[in-house]
């Protein structure tokens, strides 16, 4: 075995998803280049699929919100006096009622099903994990049910497209999608001095300010106080969606209103941003993408997805160098990334997240799932990691401590072993899948373990579930 | 399914050959302090106190909250200052037996107004957030027994940081009943992970754990959903023969900037999977409830004015609820700050007038039988001057 081998093992390992079979042999010919090929500046791969748009998504949204207050009022009128519960809800209004949530629990479903078959097919795969590195750092989570729909709009529309672009382009295309104006509860956040805000009784919402700042750009470390909150809250009010009475034309997209807008000067971390309507937020985004706080917060956390929980300085270090050099554009971080020694370190330090697992388990079987709900939406909820579900808007956890719980390590036996049944009959010989799947870091005891097993299924279940597997 | 399953039984055996310490029955030193229980629930979110406990005697309550107060003929009185939202029924019911009471104004140590840092913060027991990296529940563990046998179990699909560090503990989650069948493949798996520090210890708890879980709940299935059965479950996982002392649930969904309701809605409908975790913990407890305190703690309270949006934002004192058999009937626990203006923290929060350590260390110490030294120190680093709450127990 060469040493280009193992650097091939670890592109498609750790940069990659999982090698699908012959990607091995194809990364190992020059593991770096293969890597850069797939720095592209037109984004991420989109999903495929009749996914609906998140304008769409958000008529459909708007119409159900319609219905479910309409079989509230009819909930109310056919209710005893005193007792409006659901309980109590004649069987047709609780079958309205469900009929309800159908297409919004199917819209999040087929969005899983088609990013996770995009991810266990495709030919570019550190291009994929470079995207949901950043749909995660944005994240916009379908567990609050009002953004629910626009989860899956909001990473094809507002992430994907940007990935290798400034990072500013992609602060700005995240913070003002409606997805994420419904997920951090900005779209009716209010100016008190606005128009709209001295006429009625409405005001600000600080959640997607205080996030920005906390989760999105200058993070924890940098000291902003709750002051720079607030005076950000200001300067975002007026961003909001367009609904039917603003024209149809409007309806579902971005829109800024200026009867929201709180008018005057705001000062976000000691800088001045002059009055200005919608420019005012746009010129404080411009100064968070470009903090240095901000390159700091992005380089450890890239460095902590891509290398290790607890990753080298050096590493860090350069990456926000390129990030501080290009003035975050993120192609060239990328780049600095796949050229930095330090993250080619032999031994693999990332425990997968289950998402991880059962897409390379996918791939090193070089199959698809074919049922979404039960190959791909059943095991990711029972495995604690759903896509488009995150619990908090920080996203998913990046520490192997979050998914290596004794209960959580259980569960992916149970799934390794129920997908090792499946798909043993259709497989070439597990060392083969083993081989292609892993090549120099495939260990002398899995090697053994594996040689030795029964059946099939019991020998790609130890695959699956080796040290080493587990890991990239 | 209501027996071992002979796989499982290969399974004890391995771990007895390993000399697992947590397969063998518990020889307690102390046997009293052995069988007392503590069980913590974390709502995560920020829970907003002043719904929780609405504090119908403060005269500034129903202007400041506007839609989103509690109408005082929905709330379940405790005396003529507080009561508790309508949804906390049990809750409401234990207090009048004197087994229920709550602390209306606890906040954690440092003004900080983000989730992540605070829950960091409730979790792991610092003085300031990113002090501490491990749980200061899974420290107490060590302190708490002098024979390492005092355990904990994490019941819930995510381990919280309140019980991570040294000390191992065990997880629980429904769904992970089929490995039952399994056994040569486990085997071979613990071989592999002999010297791995994350897949070793983790199966082979985790196994055991599924097993002793199949057998409380009689081989019955649970759904992930169901708060109130994982609730069940944990109360009989603390209340088994040589089973955890300890236990932490986690609810979440309490971040209500937006719509928050008042006797009904978003809050109301979280306070009833809050009421139900307790009413579920009763049962599983059964008898072992009266050796046993529940403590309910959340990040931080929100703004005591209604927002812009029909909801709150983030804000600094919040209602703890204590809950248990061992508890000691009595009032609210602290002082109450009032909601004047004059008497907010930064003219928008309700005031804390009790550190949340206070009421950990107060339950460790005169519950548990840890000591002063070792919660001043280890437990609660640098917290000297915030004094365990006496007479809780």
């Amino acid at each position: 075995m060469t040493l280009q081998t193992t650097n091939g093992a670890i592109a498609v390992t750790r940069f990659g998803l999982g090698a699908r079979p012959g990607e091995l042999d194809a990364a190992s010919v020059e593991p770096q280049g293969w890597l850069k090929a797939q720095i592209t500046p037109s984004g991420g791969e989109q999903p495929q699929g009749p996914l609906p748009t998140g304008r769409a998504a958000f008529a459909a949204y708007t119409t159900a919100l319609q219905d479910f207050r309409q079989i509230k009022r009819d909930t109310s009128v056919a209710a005893p006096p005193g007792g409006v519960m659901k309980d109590g809800a004649p069987d047709d209004l609780k079958a309205r009622r469900k009929a309800l949530l159908a297409p919004i629990r199917d819209g999040v479903r087929d969005e899983i099903v088609a990013r996770t078959r995009l991810a266990t097919t495709t030919a570019q795969p550190f291009r994929e994990r470079w995207t949901l590195f950043w749909a995660n750092h944005f994240t916009v989570s379908a567990a609050k049910p009002k953004a629910a729909m626009l989860a899956g709009p909001f990473e094809r529309e507002a992430i994907r497209p940007h990935v290798f672009g400034r990072f500013e382009t992609l602060l700005v295309a995240s913070s003002t999608h409606p997805g994420m104006l419904m997920y951090l509860d900005q779209a009716r956040s209010t100016g008190p001095d606005s128009l709209a805000g001295t006429r009625r009784d409405a005001g600000l919402n600080e959640n997607l300010a205080r996030e920005i700042l906390e989760l999105h750009t200058v993070g924890p470390d940098s000291g902003y106080t709750q002051a720079d909150v607030i005076e950000f809250a200001r300067a975002l009010t007026g961003y909001s969606i367009g609904v039917d009475r603003d024209g149809g034309d409007q309806a579902g997209l971005a829109l800024f209103r200026p009867n929201l807008h709180e008018p005057g000067a705001r000062t976000v971390l000691g800088r001045t941003c002059p009055a200005g309507g919608s420019e005012q937020a746009r010129a404080i985004l411009a100064d968070l993408a470009t903090n240095p706080h901000t390159a700091d917060h992005l380089a450890r956390k890239l460095a902590i997805h891509f290398v290790a929980d607890d990753p080298p300085p050096a590493l860090v270090a350069r990456l926000r160098e390129a990030w501080t050099d290009s003035r975050g554009d993120l192609s060239t971080v990328a780049l600095a990334l796949v050229e930095a020694p330090d993250a080619w370190t032999p031994q693999p330090a990332k425990f997968k997240r289950p998402y991880e697992l059962l897409v390379s388990s996918y791939r090193a079987m070089g199959a698809i799932p074919a049922d979404g709900d039960r190959e791909v939406i059943a095991p990711l909820t029972q495995m604690g990691d759903r896509p488009f579900t995150a619990p908090q808007p920080d996203g998913w956890s990046e520490q192997a401590s979050d998914w290596a719980a004794p209960d959580a390590v259980v569960k992916r036996l149970d799934w390794a072993s129920g997908l090792s049944t499946a798909l043993a009959s259709a497989a070439p010989s597990p060392m083969q899948v083993a081989d292609a799947a892993l090549g120099d870091r495939l260990t002398a005891p899995v090697r053994t373990a594996i040689a030795r097993a029964e059946t099939r299924p019991e020998a790609l279940t130890l695959l699956f579930m080796s040290p080493e597997f587990q890991r990239r | 399914m209501t027996h071992l399953h002979p796989s499982r039984r290969g399974l004890l055996s391995l771990g007895a050959s390993l000399g697992m310490t947590f397969l063998a029955a518990p020889v307690l030193a102390d046997p009293l302090s052995a069988r007392r229980k503590l069980v913590v629930i974390v709502c995560r979110g920020a829970m907003d106190g002043l719904s929780v406990s609405p504090p119908l005697g403060d005269r500034d309550y129903a202007a400041l909250r506007g839609p989103i107060a509690i109408a005082p003929d929905k709330v379940l009185k405790l005396d003529a200052d507080f009561g508790l939202h309508p949804k906390l029924a049990t809750v409401h019911a234990l207090a009048q037996s004197g087994q229920a009471r709550i602390a209306p104004a606890v906040a954690i140590p440092e003004r900080i107004r983000s989730h992540f840092e605070a829950q960091d913060l409730l979790e792991s027991g610092g003085a300031r957030v990113y002090d501490v990296t491990t749980g200061w529940l899974n420290r107490a563990l060590a302190a708490s027994s002098r024979d390492g046998r005092v355990t904990a179990i994490s019941v819930g699909p995510e381990e919280p940081l309140i019980l991570r560090g040294p000390s191992p503990v065990q997880s629980w989650s429904p769904g992970g009943r089929q490995s039952a069948d399994l056994g040569r493949i486990t085997t071979t798996l613990q071989d592999l992970y002999k010297h791995d520090p994350i897949l070793g210890p983790a199966l082979a708890s985790g196994l055991q754990t599924e097993a002793t879980a199949d057998t409380l709940n009689g081989g019955q299935t649970i759904v992930a959903k169901d708060a109130r059965a994982l609730a069940v479950t944990a109360g009989r996982f603390v209340a088994s023969d040589g089973g955890p002392s300890i236990a932490v649930l986690q609810l979440d969904g309490f971040d209500t900037h937006a719509s928050q309701g008042a006797a009904e809605g978003q809050l109301a409908n979280r306070l009833k999977a809050l009421d139900d975790v307790v009413a579920g913990l009763k049962e599983g407890l059964g008898p072992a409830w009266g050796q046993t305190v529940v403590v309910t703690a959340t990040e931080f309270g929100r703004t005591a004015h209604v927002n812009g949006t029909g909801g709150t934002d983030h804000g600094t004192a919040s209602t703890l609820i204590l809950a248990g058999g061992a508890l000691k009937p009595g009032g609210i626990v602290g002082d109450w700050p009032t909601l004047e203006q004059s008497k907010l923290f930064e003219a928008r929060d309700l005031a804390p007038t009790l550190d949340v350590r206070q009421v950990f260390k107060g339950l460790l110490q005169d519950h548990m039988g840890v000591d002063r030294a070792a919660l001043d120190s280890r437990i609660f680093p640098d917290s000297g001057a915030a004094a365990p709450v006496a007479n809780l127990v």
